[in-house]
Order: structure tokens, then sequence, then C-alpha cells
């Protein structure tokens, strides 16, 4: 009887390790406008963000926290997709983000880097991990989550 | 005679599963364990012949019921060395029997100023009733460390002890580290205080003879369902006359005597605090699990469980990148061993053996205290039981490996 080996290569693609092991955007602002933290009580990940907004442009980002690969590269690449653009535009990442883990929907091209994560949806219990910073921005932005959540439903 | 795992996994039914296309391999005791066929047909034999409300019929049924529920109070007192069965309460769990201490006896006589001392390798349960019952009663709680080794740091716990304490409550094993505390070297200083001393024993009463008497604590506490028994049973000893002293914890059937508009007496011995019709399924089937503990005899138990851990120890420290936490020495540890794996998240490693088949806990465990002191947001976990085998450690060691090769993939890359 053949089994097949367990492919992790793909749920642990090497542009997540690197995230993981270089975070871009670590540590805090010096002068936030925004901020917010947040953990998953049952695993201890924690993130902490600052942001620095100038009208509705978010022009500097900064994280810091501890946690698995998945919690903590979701937070780089987050900080990396998001800094510079609009508050709106991190809204609709938030949203393709999230269709992406939560939906298994294809990963739309707008991710950029963050399409990395689509084999996290194949693991229910660490999809958590990789929502938990967009939760924290969410919360640090103060996007209404069932606003929020009506829109992603009506995608 | 020593135990016979082959033999003792045929009476598991679960144990034949597989898990991701592999056997399971279940290192997560610590945790919860697996039931034996015996306990599981027990539950099945209450519900088709026995079924009946406890202490409060006549007919057949009731009494049958009744003196089973009973009977295993009686082997529960026996399994921790107890001299009666008056003085064990059936609880839901490990929990509720730490705060049935802390309600029932924390509020009647902890004032302003009192000190409850616990340490730093507490499983929540054991730390967050205290908190509650020092705001109820403005007592002060004070925690003793632990040394490098993972282990009690005694001349702290002395220190900390003295006139104003009133309760000293301590694990007998740590579910994190595995490390036993001398319990009955703790009993004479809280003696010497005059403070009550509570032993959770959720980790300890599994896998290790014990025996209250010896041991010289007021209280004992551990959970049916982590020694091959159903959830939803918790057992709790009090040392004879203490129960009579406490006030009752839950009010309602089962714990009175008599009752009148004005006021009501209580029953009396641990009927006081069982109120409400118990679970008497789970209670009847925890005695088939003391049984079959009984049948294989805990010194067995203890040194089955001496052998693996001290095996695992050493391959996951041989196999390169893994450091394990607590004491190495067997002696003086049981078969719960938290590791990490440099470089590597314990979620991402959990995840990763999970796809092997290979069942193991990680996280803070109930002890953020420890993983705290320990400068660690969360640990892998392995625990051994009766069950297991030195080729599911070997599985372990290999799927680590695998975990190993995914990660390193980019740091061997950076790293030049």
């Amino acid at each position: 009887m053949s089994r097949a080996e367990p492919q992790f290569d793909e749920l642990y693609r090497e542009v997540i390790l690197d995230h993981y092991r270089r975070p871009r955007n670590a540590g805090t602002l010096e002068a936030p406008t925004h901020q917010a933290e947040g953990a998953n009580p049952v695993c201890g990940d924690e993130i902490e963000l600052h942001l620095a907004v100038e009208g509705d442009v978010i022009c500097e980002m900064a994280f810091r926290g501890q946690g698995c690969s998945i919690s903590q590269s979701s937070a780089s690449m987050m900080t990396e997709r998001v800094c510079g653009g609009t508050i709106d535009e991190a809204r609709r990442v938030m949203r393709l983000f999230e269709a992406q883990l939560v939906d298994a929907a294809e990963p739309d091209p707008a991710l950029g880097d963050l399409e990395a994560l689509q084999g996290v949806a194949q693991f229910p219990v660490r999809v958590k991990c990789a929502l938990l910073c967009w939760k924290v921005l969410r919360e640090a932005l103060n996007i209404d989550e069932t606003e929020h959540a009506r829109t992603s439903q009506g995608d | 005679m020593s135990i016979d795992t082959a033999r003792i996994r045929e009476d598991f039914p679960i144990l034949s599963r597989e898990v991701n296309g592999r056997p399971l391999v279940y290192l997560d005791n610590a945790a919860t364990t697996q039931k034996p066929r015996a306990v599981i047909d027990a539950l099945k034999h209450y519900y088709e012949t026995q079924n009946a409300n406890i202490h409060r019929g006549i007919h057949t049924l009731a009494v049958e019921a009744t003196e089973a529920y009973e009977g295993v109070r009686e082997k529960a007192a026996q399994h921790i060395g107890a001299a009666s069965a008056e003085d064990i309460v059936f609880t839901r769990n490990t929990t509720e029997s730490i705060n049935l201490v802390a309600r029932a006896w924390g509020d009647a006589n902890l004032r302003e100023g009192d000190e409850i001392v616990l340490t730093l390798m507490e499983h929540h349960s054991n730390i967050v009733p205290w908190q509650l019952v020092a705001q109820r009663t403005g007592a002060v709680l004070r925690y003793a460390g632990i040394d490098a080794d993972g282990r009690l740091d005694l001349d702290a716990l002395r220190s900390l002890i003295g006139e104003r304490t009133k309760v000293v409550s301590v694990t007998h094993m740590s579910n994190v580290l595995g490390t036993i505390n001398p319990i009955a070297e703790i009993a004479g200083m809280a003696r010497k205080a005059g403070a009550l001393l509570l032993v959770d024993g959720a980790q300890s009463a599994p896998h290790l003879p014990v025996d209250v008497e010896a041991l010289g604590c007021d209280v004992f506490a551990f959970s049916a369902h982590k020694m091959l028994g159903p959830t939803g049973v918790g057992v709790l000893w009090a040392r004879p006359g203490l129960l009579a002293e406490m006030e009752p914890f839950l009010g309602g059937g089962e714990m009175i005597s008599i009752v009148k508009p004005e006021g009501s007496t209580w029953a009396d011995g641990p009927h006081k605090f069982e109120a409400g019709t118990p679970n008497i399924a789970d209670v009847i089937a925890f005695g088939s699990a003391l049984d079959y503990l009984a049948d294989l005899g805990m010194t067995e138990v203890r040194e089955h469980e001496k052998r693996i851990t001290a095996y695992a120890i050493e391959a996951l420290e041989a196999s390169g990148g893994i450091t394990v936490h607590g004491p190495h020495d067997v002696e003086v540890r049981g078969g719960a061993v938290s590791f990490e794996v440099d470089g590597v998240h314990p979620h991402d490693i959990s995840t990763i053996v999970d796809a092997y088949g290979v069942a193991i806990r990680a996280g803070h465990h109930c002890a953020q205290l420890l993983m705290r002191h320990l400068e660690v947001p969360a640990t892998n976990r392995a625990s051994f039981y009766i069950y297991n085998e030195e080729r599911e450690v070997d599985a372990l060691v290999a799927a680590l490996d695998e975990a190993k090769r995914v990660f390193g993939r980019v740091e061997s890359r950076t790293a030049v």
C-alpha cells in the first residue's frame, strides 16, 4: 500500500519563511496616528501594529509580535502590501485576503506576496493565525467588522 | 510484572484508527488519555441495565445505581491511599475541585492581608480560582519561582511561607515540565505555618502511586479523564473533618438534610458538596478506569513511563536542534515532555507532525506564568501513557526531522 508523503513545501513556501525570518517593517513608530494590538489567546500569537496615516493614505507601518510563521509572515506581508496605499485600498486587500483564506477563493493578483498564504486555507485551525494581523489592522483603522462581513459576503 | 503495551493497546479501540493515512500516534495524554473498551462498555452497560437517579429511590434500579456510584467513591479513595470514601467528593474536574475549596473554604477563612502561596508552574486552574478569592477577600497572592532545571525553588517557597500564609496550593506534577514536586516536604512547611495545603494532582494521580496520608496534604484534586476515565468527572479529597468544617459550594437537591422556608440544614459528608443529580454514568465508568489501573499497578505504570520518558528525552535531543525543558532525571519528573525546535514555532511543528498522524500539543498549556518565566510564547509537548511505545517516539522524531527540513530551506540559504 502506498501512501503519499505529506507535502509542506506548498504550505510553507519560501516567501513565507523569508518573511518569517526577516520580517519587513518590524518594530514600532515614534508617532503613530493609529495603533492596536491583538492576540490569539488559544495559541499565544501576538501582534502589535502602528500606523501613520495622513489624510486617507497609510504612510508608515510597523509591527512587532511573536508567534508562528503563518501569523508573523502574514503581518510582514500585510505591511508591505498596504503601506503607501489608501485606507480604502487596505480594506479591499483585506477582503480579498479573507476570501482567499476563508472561502478558499482563487488568489487575486492584487494580493501580491500575500497570495503565498493560500495554502493555509487547507488547514482550518491555522486560518486564524494568518488573519490575526488583519484583525488588528481592522481595529486600528476602526473598520466595522459587521459592515465588512456583509460586504465580503457580497463578493 | 511489567507493562505489556502490545496487549494493552488491544484494549483501546481508538488506537487502531488512522490519522491522515497513518497509524495514530497519540502523544497528548497530559491533555486527556484514551479510553479502554472496559470504560466505554461500562457506560453502555449502565444506561442499558441500571439507569436511575441515585440516593432517592427505593426501587431496584435506584438501589443498584446508587451502589455502583458509591462503590467508585471507595475505589477513588483507594487509588490515592485515603482512609475513607467519606472524604471523597465528585466534581466535574480538577478545576471545579479547586474552585470548590477556594469558594467554600477560602471565602470563610481568608481575610485582607492573608497570603496565598502558589508557584510559577501552576496550571491556570490553580491560579485563577485563588485570584478570584483574593479579589473577594483582600488576600494577597505570592508565587514561588523555579530554578534553571525546571524544579521548584524550595528555599524561595520556604521564605514565602510565613505567619500570614493561610493557603499553599501547588501542583504535584507540572503539566508542562513534568517536574514532580516534593509534596511531603512542602507539607511540613505549610503545617508549621498553620496553612491549608492543596495539591493539584491532575497530572500525578494518573501516573504515580499516590498516598495522600504520606504526602501530608489537606486537599488533593484530580480528574478522571486524564486517567482512562470519561470526561466530566473530577475528584476532591479532603483530610478527615475538613469537609464538615466547610460551608456548601452549590445549593440544591441531594446536598440538604431538612429544607424549611427560613433555611436548611446540610447533608453529611461528601453529599453536602454534590448538589443536584451528579454525573452518575461517568462516575460509574470511571470505576472501570480505576480497576484497569489497579490491575496494572501504579508502580508498574510509573516504571513504564520512566522508561519511555528517558527514551524520548534522549531521542529528541540526539536528533539535533531540539531543547527539552524541565529536569532530565526521570526520578524527579513524569512523562509530560516540553521541547523547542530551533527556529520553528510550536504551531508549525504541530501542523507538520499531525500530517504524519502524530498528535502532540502546541501552546501555552494553560500555564502562561511559566511560559513567561521560560521566555517562550509556547512549547511543543509530547506526553506519554501506558499504551505508548518507543516506536511512537521514533515516529515523532522522524516527523520533526521533516519540520526541520521544511524550515531549514531558507535558513540554510540566508545563513551564508
